[in-house]
């Protein structure tokens, strides 16, 4: 990978389940793209699709149920293309995924290290002995201190925090152009949050990884990444550079979601966006998020609002954007 | 954590039957009216279980009806020739003293209802108070009892039946105690394991602290909310009865003869089973029958109570 | 870990003593005297007399029960009713063949349920899943003496395949002893495939829906490797406890299809002893077989104790 060409660029990603009440369009369209070396966020509430979306691109979705359309192109190929060989040697080596529960994520009956030498020993071509060395290695990259003994170890005797360092560990122990973090601090203590999300950054710059962070913090967010794709209800409805995003918020859900940070210098009160998000089999007509709406027109109810430029890298999804 | 299974999540189920405890019960909707009739709905929408309810029906009707039903006298000897195979005259042949079988079959479903449902109601009486004491009270009582308990389910529920008959002699009543006494330890068990969750909820420390009598609260609070799972454990534990009493029968140590009972009965057969395998065949599916209709029945409301459960 | 094993090997202990003084409690319970009964036919008022006091009979009950457990402990059940032989030696005797036919079932059960309810997770709700599940119900609901009287009927009668009765020790003669186990393991194997077939597809669904499975994936373990490394190494485990939970049933089972086999176990000499009121024999062979059941609830115990990393490494 190398260039100004994007390392990942997802067109128009559908994921739908079939159900009783017919099919449930869980990630409508969703279209985005991201560069080498480039952080970027995928903010939105429970349920919004975000995970759908990063499982989809790493094809972790069984199809049926689900259905998937649209296109994921990556190193050349759609991934979407690929049967499930081609992308079981892309996955752990181009691309990896790091998840929510960090100790659920381990296999509790193998010891540690002998999980990351499996990964490795899938993807790179270098004896067992010298990849147990690596294993030793990556683990002390990732702050585990007395890697080699604890390479003997079994997930349960290592904390949450722990455990995710060496899920990083063994995300980028192949060395990646992209790593995807589906909510990787959600179940830590907050003490623990930024040590595992600082270890993200430095890997990132480190080893000229591209990360796709998914989270419903938006402070994570403002941390982290360099641009955001807000998300909702499975679709994205704005999209912009960080600083931007919580400067001039174009979306009136974005913008909602920002003034519902609690703010040092704000009047002490938070605020809040009503209702709740629609669950998938009750989704409304038009814009998505016209009930719940400050701003909405009755044109919102009708149209469905597309993701269209504002200006470079920003994109909104609002028949009213613009209007502040 | 992700933990190797067995341990912690789900109330222990030493014997895999899945019976969903008291919380799932609740979960799954347990207003008098309406919900018996929701209950008979999703019970409905399993065929297996409705198949097993009706096969049920079936032998209980059967039994009951017994004398209208079998075409001969069950214990006289002799209306047939000896050893004949089925035939119109006799539906499932005759047996070395020439009875006729099916007449005897029909019968026999009366020892086996008799004993499955008597010997398991008592189980229950006895094993859900001791349950309920135990849970409910705690401390010396409840390890003392437990330990008793634990003594008990230590034997293999057949093996208990014998030295019981050992001790009592024959007869269908020493029958129903001695496969009583192997079923009530687990009633005990599994009644004291969801009494402990009960107890710590609210509304029992609610009528506690308004002053309600500790009878009355174990009585009134704590055992309607502990009876649907212990009633699914009567139904799934009947098939056991039944297979129990077979068993003995099968060994000689039933009810005498000439009582039929279809474990005796496939045990007269086995001498025969080359010159006459029906005798020993035929009361055999009937047996079958009635433990499979009984399992699927038992699953079934198992699955009505807690449909996340298993499948 | 160690503390995990003190503490079930005093559960344990305080099982086998519940179990001792039950059973202690129903012999003690038969009617009629002991003392005459073990006399029998060789009366005389002196000898009553003597065999009274030997055995504790004019003493507390406590008492008794405390000669009897020591002699039990040290291997002393008693004499047989009946020919005067040991007890001890009759159990033994009549234990092995038990024993071995519970563990060629169990290999039998094994070898059918693991296939079958790998397969019936993998392709679940589909014909194979119902249809072998299904068999599993079946063969679970049959019960084992009949199966075994009907497996005789087509496999010795009708097709003369193989032996209706008759035991060998495999040790002895290995094609013998393994040809007149084959129906009577099939017999009682196939009741335990039933229950364990049900529980390892189960068991295996549920690990397959776990986090550490999408991880794995997620690394690039091919499907395979998956399922039989990751899932289960884990889904087995309960099967395991399984295994052990099930011994008492499965012994119980053997009692009966011994009876169908003629095979001279425990059950042939329980259910004899029994009918010719032979109550010491009855006593022994009772005590040993639970004993048994007990002492392998622990050992499997232990053993899911050390094939769970959780426990084994504290």
């Amino acid at each position: 990978m190398s260039g100004p060409a994007p390392g990942l660029e997802v067109k128009n990603l559908t994921v739908e389940f079939s159900s009783e009440d017919g099919p449930l369009r869980a990630v409508d369209e969703v279209s985005f793209h991201i560069q080498r070396g480039e952080i970027v966020g995928l903010v939105g509430e429970s349920g919004a699709g975000k995970s759908l979306t990063s499982e989809a691109i790493m094809g972790l979705i069984r199809r049926p149920p689900g259905r998937i359309d649209g296109e994921v192109w990556f190193g050349g190929r759609d991934l979407l293309s690929l049967a499930e060989p081609e992308l079981a040697r892309i996955r752990g080596k181009d691309i990896a995924m790091i998840f929510q529960n960090p100790s659920a994520s381990l296999n509790p009956v193998f010891r540690v290290g002998d999980q990351m030498l499996e990964a490795m020993a899938l993807h790179l071509p270098e004896p067992r002995a010298t990849l147990r060395e690596r294993v030793v290695e990556n683990l002390a990259r990732v702050g585990i201190s007395s890697p080699r003994a604890r390479a003997h170890d079994y997930p349960h005797q290592f904390s949450g925090g722990m455990a995710q360092r060496v899920m990083i560990g063994m995300g980028v122990s192949c060395v990646p152009s992209l790593l995807i973090a589906d909510e990787p601090t959600t179940a830590l203590d907050v003490t623990i949050q930024a040590q595992v999300l600082a270890l993200i950054r430095r890997l990132a710059r480190e080893l000229g990884v591209a990360v796709l962070l998914v989270s419903h913090d938006l402070g994570i967010i403002s941390q982290m990444c360099h641009r955001v794709l807000v998300m909702y209800a499975g679709r994205v409805v704005e999209e912009a550079s960080v600083a931007t995003i919580f400067r001039a918020p174009a979306h009136p859900y974005t913008r909602g979601l920002i003034e519902c940070l609690p703010r040092l210098d704000g009047n002490g009160r938070l605020g809040a966006i009503a209702g709740m998000m629609p669950g998938l089999r009750a989704l409304p007509t038009g814009c998505r998020f016209h009930p719940r709406c400050p701003i909405a027109e009755p044109r919102c109810a009708d149209e469905s609002p597309v993701l269209r430029p504002l200006a470079t890298g920003r994109a909104v999804a609002c028949h009213l954007a613009g209007v502040s | 954590m992700a933990q190797p299974l067995g341990v912690g999540d789900r109330a222990f189920d030493p014997e895999g039957l899945g019976v969903p405890g008291p919380a799932a019960v609740a979960a799954a909707g347990s207003g008098a009216r309406g919900g018996v009739r929701r209950w008979w709905r999703r019970f409905a929408r399993n065929p297996g279980a409705v198949f097993g309810l009706a096969v049920f029906l079936g032998i209980v009707a059967m039994a009951v009806l017994a004398p209208v039903l079998a075409p001969h006298d069950p214990i006289a000897q002799g209306v047939g020739k000896p050893l004949e195979r089925p035939s119109a005259a006799h539906w499932a042949g005759t047996d070395s003293f020439g009875r006729d079988i099916m007449s005897r079959i029909i019968y026999g479903a009366r020892v086996a209802l008799v004993v499955g449902l008597v010997a398991v109601l008592l189980a229950m009486v006895i094993g859900v108070t001791l349950g309920l004491i135990s849970g409910y009270y705690g401390g010396i009582v409840d390890t003392v009892i437990m330990r008793i308990m634990d003594g008990l389910f230590a034997f293999p529920i057949i093996i208990l039946a014998i030295a019981m008959m050992a001790v009592m002699g024959f007869g269908v009543r020493n029958v129903i105690i001695a496969v009583a006494v192997g079923f009530i330890a687990p009633f005990a068990r599994v009644t004291r394991g969801d009494v402990l969750a009960v107890k710590e909820e609210p509304y029992i420390e609610a009528a506690r602290l308004a002053g309600v009598g500790s009878v009355a609260i174990i009585f009134q609070h704590v055992l309607p909310n502990v009876l649907a799972p212990i009633i699914v454990q009567g139904a799934l534990r009947v098939s056991g009865a039944i297979i129990t009493e077979s068993g003995l029968s099968f060994l000689g140590l039933g009810p005498p003869p000439p009582t039929p009972a279809w474990g005796r009965m496939i045990a007269e057969g086995q001498t025969f089973i080359v010159m006459a395998p029906h005798i020993a065949t035929i009361p055999g599916i009937a047996l079958m029958l009635a433990i499979v209709a009984l399992n699927l029945l038992g699953d079934g409301l198992r699955d009505t109570l807690d449909p996340r459960m298993r499948r | 870990m160690v503390r995990f094993f003190l503490s079930r090997l005093g559960q344990t202990l305080a099982v086998l003593f519940t179990v001792s003084v039950i059973i202690f409690a129903l012999m003690r319970m038969i009617p009629g005297d002991p003392v005459l009964m073990r006399l029998g036919d060789d009366f005389t008022q002196a000898a009553y007399d003597r065999l009274r006091g030997e055995l504790g009979f004019d003493r507390s009950i406590v008492t008794q029960y405390l000669i009897w457990i020591r002699a039990v402990l040290s291997g002393d059940l008693g004499d047989s009713f009946l020919n005067h032989e040991r007890v001890s030696k009759l159990v033994l005797d009549a234990f092995v063949p038990t024993l071995t036919l519970v563990v060629a079932s169990v290999i039998v059960g094994l070898l059918i349920a693991v296939p079958s309810g790998i397969i019936a997770a993998m392709r679940k709700d589909s014909a194979w899943d119902y249809g072998s599940m299904g068999f599993a119900i079946f063969v679970y609901s049959m019960p084992a003496f009949w199966k075994g009287i009907v497996l005789i009927w087509i496999f010795s009668v009708y097709l003369g395949w193989f032996p209706a009765m008759g035991y060998v020790h495999p040790w002895t003669d290995l094609s013998q002893g393994l040809w007149r186990l084959v129906l009577p393991a099939v017999t009682l194997g196939t009741f335990f495939s039933g229950l364990v077939a049900r529980i390892i597809r189960s068991s295996l669904l549920e690990v397959l829906d776990q986090d550490y499975v999408k991880a794995a994936r997620a690394r690039g373990v091919r499907q395979a490797a998956l399922v039989y490394k990751h899932a289960l190494a884990n889904a087995l485990i309960p099967v395991v406890t399984v295994i052990g939970l099930q011994f008492g049933t499965l012994l119980g089972g053997a009692v009966l299809t011994e009876t169908v086999f003629a095979i001279p176990g425990m059950g042939r000499l329980s259910v004899s002893a029994i009918l010719n009121r032979d109550y010491s024999v009855v006593q022994g062979a009772i005590l040993v077989g639970v004993f048994a059941v007990v002492v392998v609830n622990l050992l499997v115990d232990l053993l899911y104790a050390f094939l769970n990393p959780r426990i084994r490494v504290a």
